[in-house]
């Protein structure tokens, strides 16, 4: 398969970025995306121009590194998957492919298709956590937890935190991915003690480090690679909206 | 905003049901009576102002909202976003700035003459006979039609409106999400749909 491919080029976080254009030629059908652009690679690095720099890790599906924005989807248009999963079959030969980088205020370009998402670790540490004294393991049948929000937890988790709700969101607001870590631990008995200022502290500091506010546009819940479902962000809201009843600090 | 959104959409109902007095054959005495009665009521003149507080509020925290809304994206993407979302989410703004047209001329024409900052010839017994009024303006026809394009606007801004109010409160439930949906879609259409019964009626009627 043959494609044209329009990339963002952008040298570093202050330098102003164009679209690049390349053709690749040959590509097999079975190639992932992120596969397709190790061989642009190589025959750029061999005709000795600076390779096409963007994220990548476990090119399973798992680690949520991978952020490319392909022709207006995040990870492309195949539903649930992430760009190292994403084939090219899924494209037609000949197709030009736009490839840009993450969008969003917090989510400043490093180079090229690069982006820097640290604010989302900056939203957990802000109280994506069950805080655990040392000590022994408790029995596990000690803490009980009905199947229900077993399940229900299960799915909240299933958040990689790659950010693509943040890149589809025409907000550019990280809803998605809070309330599913929000939802995951107030669910549990574990993360309940914790979750007022969880959710407090998490809200506050998404709107700090410049993400954009839940229109309720579900841009987030239809491109999140582990179709994480817009009902967390109601959770989310019923949370947010329990604990700004409740002064803080007087748990 | 969600809130003062649920505040506004129940104030509709109420405000389509005194304007339906108009359909009436009795040349506008149930409208002008009810229209007294929220003129000079002195719970009514209360509630007044809870209302002007619930539109400023949803106004201005839509516009805040947007601003800061747009600023979280300072770059672009050069392929607008395709991802499949329900369409009129996408323009609240744009449909809430329809409705505010309306809001400032529906002032204009009605609730200024109400407070004496525009004079009107259709006065009874020293108050406006607004029932007169309205059948004035809704026999040009220019007024009717820009009134039904706005009202167009005002069911589009409310059929997302409905459904997002619950989903901001958090109240999402496998079984009340559906009838929630289907609420809001109904509601959507017979609102405008009654208000816009009533130039129809005095346009190609009366």
């Amino acid at each position: 398969m043959d494609f044209t491919l329009k990339i963002w080029r952008q040298e570093h976080a202050r330098a102003k970025g164009k679209f690049v254009t390349f053709q690749v030629k040959n590509i097999s059908p079975d190639c992932s995306f992120l596969e397709m652009l190790d061989i642009l690679n190589e025959e750029l690095v061999d005709k000795i121009q600076l390779p096409v720099s963007f994220d990548h890790d476990c090119r399973e599906g798992i680690c949520g590194m991978c952020s490319l924005y392909i022709n207006g989807h995040p990870h492309g248009w195949d539903d649930g998957v992430t760009a190292c999963q994403l084939h090219m079959r899924k494209f037609k030969d000949g197709e030009t492919i736009v490839v840009e980088p993450w969008r969003s205020k917090a989510f400043p370009v490093i180079r090229d298709l690069m982006v820097d998402r640290s604010a989302l670790d900056t939203i957990i540490q802000e109280g994506g956590y069950v805080s655990v004294n040392t000590g022994q393991a408790p029995d596990a049948n000690a803490v009980l937890v009905s199947k229900e929000a077993a399940d229900l937890a299960m799915d909240a988790a299933a958040c990689i935190g790659c950010g693509a709700c943040v890149a589809a969101c025409k907000n550019a607001s990280a809803m998605l991915f809070i309330a599913a870590k929000v939802s995951q631990l107030a669910l549990l008995p574990q993360g309940r003690i914790e979750a007022k200022d969880r959710v407090r502290r998490m809200v506050r500091k998404m709107d700090e480090l410049g993400f954009g506010n839940c229109t309720n546009t579900y841009a987030c819940e239809a491109e999140c690679p582990k179709k994480i479902s817009r009902t967390h962000i109601a959770r989310l809201n019923r949370e947010f909206m329990c604990a700004k009843l409740i002064a803080e600090n007087t748990l | 905003m969600a809130l003062a959104g649920l505040f506004l959409i129940l104030f509709l109902l109420v405000h389509l049901t005194i304007n339906l007095f108009l359909l009436r054959d009795d040349q506008g005495a149930w409208f002008n009576a009810a229209a007294h009665f929220m003129g000079t009521n002195y719970l009514v003149r209360i509630f007044e102002y809870i209302l002007f507080g619930g539109f400023l509020i949803h106004i201005l925290m839509g516009i805040i909202l947007q601003l800061k809304n747009w600023m979280s994206r300072p770059v672009r993407y050069h392929i607008s976003n395709k991802s499949t979302t329900p369409f009129l989410s996408k323009y609240m703004i744009y449909t809430g700035g329809i409705v505010f047209i309306f809001l400032v001329i529906h002032f204009i024409n009605f609730y200024f003459i109400r407070l004496g900052f525009i004079d009107t010839v259709h006065m009874e017994n020293g108050h406006p006979n607004f029932y007169l009024v309205a059948k004035e303006l809704f026999s040009l026809p220019l007024y009717t039609l820009l009134y039904l394009v706005l009202m167009v606007g005002l069911g589009f801004h409310l059929y997302h409106a409905f459904n997002s109010a619950f989903q901001t409160l958090g109240l999402s439930h496998t079984t009340y999400t559906p009838v929630i949906e289907r609420a809001g879609l109904i509601y959507s259409i017979i609102v405008p749909l009654g208000f816009s019964i009533i130039p129809l009626y005095f346009w190609l009627i009366i």
